[in-house]
């Protein structure tokens, strides 16, 4: 039987392609599809391609095979080979008059080419013409390609015909009008602006289907302007509560769900509209209860629904009665055994713990289930998750899981999106600057190319500030973990550029600050990195700037520096250097270590980086240099106001704009040579640190090449030199927050302590519900308590249970003795919840979503091939007469949506007639997925016929590759 | 914008239908396809039928030997999209009659013809299979 019906399909396949087809055409497709290898599929293409080359090349192709060599380009195409060389003939193509070869034509121009390129402008005349045509199919195929090819040159060439079709009688030239005019909103709002009102009235379009596809363009003008389309609230809470209650035509129910596709892109425009608007949400909250309570969660249709109800839910203005039932739907989802539905439930959760942080509580199991899920797409969608719930009580776990994850991928687009997430989140929630440093470390170690440099320098300044208390102590002892640590970082190989600018600068600032390592020890570490980076000039100078410190550090306290060899040897090369930044540097250590000890002091102060530098603007220390100036018979200065014949260069500051926006063309005249210049140029030219202290006020990026100033003997110029470093001008300063009890900061402060008591008093409210849920399963607890035990602490540190308390050090000192019965409670409640859950989860069969025998409702039609077509067309040639009196009934109603209650009629109407002209399969579909499935495959007269055209072709596929025959839904 | 391609990839990574909906040059659409198809042969039944790839997120199906792969924007309904793929296989076996990976090989521009039906500037717009399928038989019916 098996072995009759393959037969069978082989001979249906060979007729298949039998209609007007060519051999050639057949044979092509049979190697493409027996091809069993990427690298065989490339031969045939480029053997193929060097025919149609030949063929397309003769001028008399008859119209029908150039279809078809058209096609064969399209394959050419598909399998990433450039066909350009045959795209002129697809523009050609769409002037054939014959319907199927123009459609083919606009087709193949739409896939080939798109509306930026040359030969669309030889189009644009063909849809012109098309769009005037009497027959709608090519209306309609014109409309199609106009969505495609139509650029915002061409707009103007085709709007206007467009606009006339959006009243055509035909209401699918209508929808493709409307889409049309969608696309040309898309690609320029402003030239279509004055038309959007369209949209308004074809949404009373009579036909569902015009109505549909206005939701779409709607929906994108809602997105861009709410306010504007507040009246249509009312309008599309009616549609979607007729929708619901099955008044649009049977043909548009998908698996015993009316319109879903339809309901969905409703439910996504009133998201929009009632999102912080009570009123408009108002309207809304009674059909949206109606599709919770008619909701079928046992459909992928009926759950995406009801997701989209959720998620509208979570947007608009919150009603209490309607989150509890998103909130139950949610759970639904995370309970569900399939990873699709966890998925949406743990999206869906997202949206609501926004709204409401305590409906996370119950879940937090299932959460946790699904972080550990092998599966990475729930994986993520779950740290997504997580990223949402951060607090300051859950903070470290989840910024540590996202670590061990990021470690573990090689995605770099979402690692670097992971690791900027753990970045914001430390810098926002981070417990201590102990923890802060060590979590910017890991992040730094392995994704530190991947982040953002200033989040660097962020980190520096806050090794270099410390707490910003008056605690000398404990910021010393964190900048000595720091250098402890990147020492024992350093010498690993491949570390990130950014990460070793950091450990050099905090080598070189705090390396021998608390007398346990060496100078000599953290200078070889420091030219080890320079050698290991030689390619990079930032790590080198970072290297070298930390060297020169050091031996300043030195110098200064009175010791002896001899500089080591290999340090020697470094300054050399670098002094030699093709960059002059490096250059400058190597000699500026040089310089250094011929001063003496007092020089030293005032030019290298230690630990100086946070100290503030005062910017001289008046230049004052000039002044005595200006005297003797104008003693020696100098023109006195003249304020530039004051000067005459400036135009408009009126103040220092406005010049000062000049100079640095030198992008910009000037175009006043120059101002003639002054007598009074030489002084200011004087000024300038002379005196090094006038135009080196300007720009200190900028950010510190550029005023690092500035390196000038540090040779300049003033001290305050120069700790201003490294105060610039860190002053990150723009950086968001998130730190600084009141710092959260953690262990290295025993003294917890009150508000955490409330924090986290209300975190327990709602955790006791989830608990015992997940008890109530527990006795009804008590009989199947016996499973292994210490995976639970773990998870439960996990589960506990995530969700700010008070249960973490009991387990977790860092906790501790947090607990009180008033809470500690309680949580403790909790805990055991917790504990023994969750093998039950364990055991349940996987008790159910698991739901196969890419199922291969899922039950269709359609089935081919087992009539034979002309009543068919006759049944489906019968409703389109039908339809205009019966709805027809509805149209002009309603014209005399107010209500414009009762129009889809009259499409009632339509439906069974057309029903009717399509089951008398003997499409069975309707029926079938109707009844349900049982019947459809049985009566598969074509009957045998249609293979006979099948067969008989395969002869005349001439081909029947030898079925090499059994799997081209297999049934999509069988 | 929602759907931002269509492709359909047979178990060996071989293309059957592409179609998308923004520019894409050749080698990024070659370069795309081999991504994806090989991120989703790699998963099992049981997982998830979405892969985030880049900025895209990929809703794929799988029937026989055939996955129907769908790329959506971020705030995409997936369940839908999921459902919108089944609709797309059950139009097409309604047009052919027990629709095969060779139906489509066969009838590439048909395929496409209903694919343009449904879907509109990354939008659906039409799913009464009715609806999709008058225009491809009434042309078949002219010719």
């Amino acid at each position: 039987m098996e072995q009759l019906r393959t037969i069978g399909r082989e001979l249906a396949m060979g007729s298949q392609g039998g209609w007007g087809q060519s051999k050639e055409f057949l044979d092509l497709v049979k190697s493409i599809g027996e091809a069993r290898s990427k690298a065989e599929e490339d031969r045939i293409i480029a053997r193929e391609l060097e025919h149609l080359k030949r063929r397309l090349a003769d001028p008399d192709v008859p119209r029908r095979k150039m279809k078809e060599l058209l096609l064969r380009l399209v394959y050419a195409e598909m399998l990433g080979h450039d066909a350009s060389f045959g795209h002129i003939h697809a523009v050609k193509m769409t002037h054939d008059e014959a319907l199927p070869l123009k459609r083919t034509g606009y087709l193949a121009v739409a896939l080939f080419i798109d509306e930026r390129h040359d030969l669309v402008i030889l189009v644009v005349n063909t849809i012109q013409k098309d769009l005037r045509s009497d027959n709608y199919l090519v209306v309609c195929a014109a409309l199609t390609a106009a969505c495609r090819l139509i650029g915002e040159e061409a707009m103007p060439a085709v709007l206007p015909q467009v606009v006339e079709l959006l009243a055509h009688p035909k209401e699918a030239v209508r929808k493709k009008a409307v889409m049309a005019l969608h696309r040309f909103y898309q690609r320029s709002p402003s030239s279509v602006s004055h038309l959007v009102s369209n949209f308004r009235k074809r949404l009373c379009d009579n036909d569902p289907g015009v109505m549909g596809a206005t939701l779409c363009p709607l929906y994108d003008l809602i997105l861009e302007d709410p306010n504007a389309y507040k009246d249509l609230v009312v309008s599309f809470v009616n549609i979607l509560k007729q929708v619901a209650e099955r008044r649009l035509p049977t043909s548009y129910d998908y698996h015993q769900m009316p319109a879903p596709f339809i309901q969905i892109k409703l439910l996504k425009i009133l998201a929009v509209l009632g999102s912080g608007d009570k009123q408009a949400s108002g309207h809304m909250y009674t059909v949206l209860g109606d599709i919770f309570r008619k909701g079928d969660t046992a459909s992928n249709i009926g759950n995406a629904i009801l997701y989209e109800c959720i998620c509208c839910i979570s947007s608009i203005f919150p009603n209490p009665k309607m989150l509890e039932a998103a909130a139950e739907t949610t759970s639904k989802f995370l309970k569900s055994d399939s990873h699709n539905l966890k998925y949406m439930g743990i999206d869906a959760l997202g949206r609501l713990i926004k709204i409401n942080p305590d409906i996370a509580e119950e879940h937090q199991l299932a959460v946790i289930d699904c972080l550990e899920d092998p599966d990475d797409t729930l994986k993520r969608k779950t740290f997504e998750l997580l990223y949402k719930m951060t607090k300051s009580t859950n903070v470290e776990v989840i910024v540590d899981r996202m670590i061990e994850y990021m470690i573990n991928i090689t995605d770099h687009h979402y690692k670097a999106e992971i690791a900027s997430r753990c970045v914001e989140l430390a810098e926002q929630f981070a417990p201590s600057n102990q923890w802060f440093i060590q979590t910017m470390n890991k992040v730094f170690e392995h994704a530190g190319d991947l982040v953002n440099i200033r989040v660097a320098h962020n980190l520096m300044r806050l090794i270099a500030e410390g707490f910003g208390e008056d605690d000398e102590g404990a910021d010393s002892q964190l900048r000595s973990s720091a250098v402890d640590s990147y020492l024992r970082i350093v010498g690993e190989p491949k570390l990130p550029s950014s990460f070793l600018q950091i450990i050099c600068w905090v080598l070189g600032e705090y390396g021998t600050a608390d007398g346990k390592y060496s100078a000599s020890y953290i200078i070889g570490k420091l030219c080890d990195v320079a050698e290991a980076h030689l390619t990079d000039d930032t790590v080198k100078a970072y290297a070298i700037s930390a060297i020169l410190k050091i031996i300043a550090f030195e110098i200064a306290r009175g010791r002896k520096i001899d500089l080591l060899p290999e340090c020697q040897t470094l300054v050399d090369e670098l002094s030699a250097s093709h960059s002059t930044d490096l250059q400058q540097r190597a000699y500026e250590l040089q310089a250094l270590l011929g001063l003496d000890k007092h020089a030293v002091e005032s030019v290298m102060p230690s630990d100086a980086s946070c100290e503030d530098i005062e910017v001289d603007r008046n230049l004052s220390f000039l002044n005595s240099y200006v005297q003797q100036a104008l003693e020696k018979g100098a023109a006195p200065y003249i304020p530039e106001s004051e000067r005459s014949g400036v135009i408009s260069v009126g103040n220092y500051r406005s010049q000062e704009q000049h100079e640095t926006s030198a992008h910009s063309l000037r175009f006043e005249a120059y101002e003639m040579p002054k007598p009074s210049l030489p002084v200011v140029t004087a000024q300038g030219s002379m005196s090094m640190p006038t135009t080196d202290l300007v720009p200190v006020s900028e950010p510190g990026y550029y005023k690092e090449d500035h390196q000038v100033s540090r040779s300049q003997p003033s001290g305050d110029a120069l700790s201003g030199e490294f105060g610039v470093k860190l002053r990150l001008d723009g950086v968001q300063k998130k730190w600084g927050k009141p710092t959260y009890s953690s262990s290295s900061t025993p003294s917890s402060s009150t508000s955490s302590q409330q924090a986290s008591n209300g975190g327990s008093h709602s955790d006791g409210g989830g608990s015992t519900s997940s008890q109530t849920r527990e006795s009804s399963y008590s009989s199947k607890r016996q499973q292994g308590t210490e995976v639970s035990a773990e998870k439960q602490r996990l589960a506990a540190s995530l969700f700010g249970s008070s249960a973490a308390k009991a387990d977790r050090k860092v906790h501790a000192s947090r607990k009180t003795a008033k809470d500690n019965p309680s949580a403790e409670k909790v805990a055991v409640n917790n504990t023994a919840s969750q093998p039950v859950k364990e055991q349940v989860i996987p008790a159910a069969p698991p739901p196969d979503l890419l199922d291969l025998g899922e039950p269709v409702s359609s089935s081919a039609p087992s009539a034979d091939p002309f009543s068919q077509l006759e049944g489906l067309l019968g409703p389109t040639s039908a339809s205009p007469v019966v709805s027809e009196t509805p149209a002009s009934s309603s014209s005399k109603t107010p209500d414009l949506m009762s129009i889809f209650s009259d499409d009632v009629q339509t439906g069974p109407n057309s029903g009717s007639t399509e089951s008398t002209l003997g499409d069975a399969s309707l029926l079938n579909s109707q009844k349900g997925a049982t019947a459809g499935a049985a009566k598969k495959g074509p009957s045998l007269q249609d293979a006979l016929q099948k067969d008989a055209t395969a002869r005349q072709v001439g081909v029947t596929p030898t079925g090499n590759n059994p799997n081209l025959f297999k049934d999509l839904l069988g | 914008m929602t759907i931002r391609f269509v492709l359909f990839v047979n178990k060996q990574g071989q293309t059957r239908l592409a179609q998308y909906y923004e520019h894409l040059s050749l080698d990024e659409r070659r370069a795309l396809e081999g991504e994806i198809v090989r991120k989703c042969l790699a998963r099992t039944d049981q997982q998830c039928s979405f892969v985030e790839h880049r900025n895209y997120k990929v809703v794929y199906r799988r029937y026989a030997s055939l996955f129907f792969l769908v790329g959506v924007d971020n705030d995409e309904n997936e369940l839908a999209i999921l459902e919108f793929i089944h609709l797309l296989v059950e139009t097409m076996d309604r047009h052919f009659g027990n629709v095969c990976e060779l139906d489509i090989m066969f009838h590439l521009e048909k395929v496409h013809f209903m694919l343009e039906e449904m879907v509109m500037n990354g939008c659906i717009v039409e799913t009464s299979k009715q609806n999709i399928l008058a225009p491809i038989q009434l042309m078949e019916k002219s010719s």
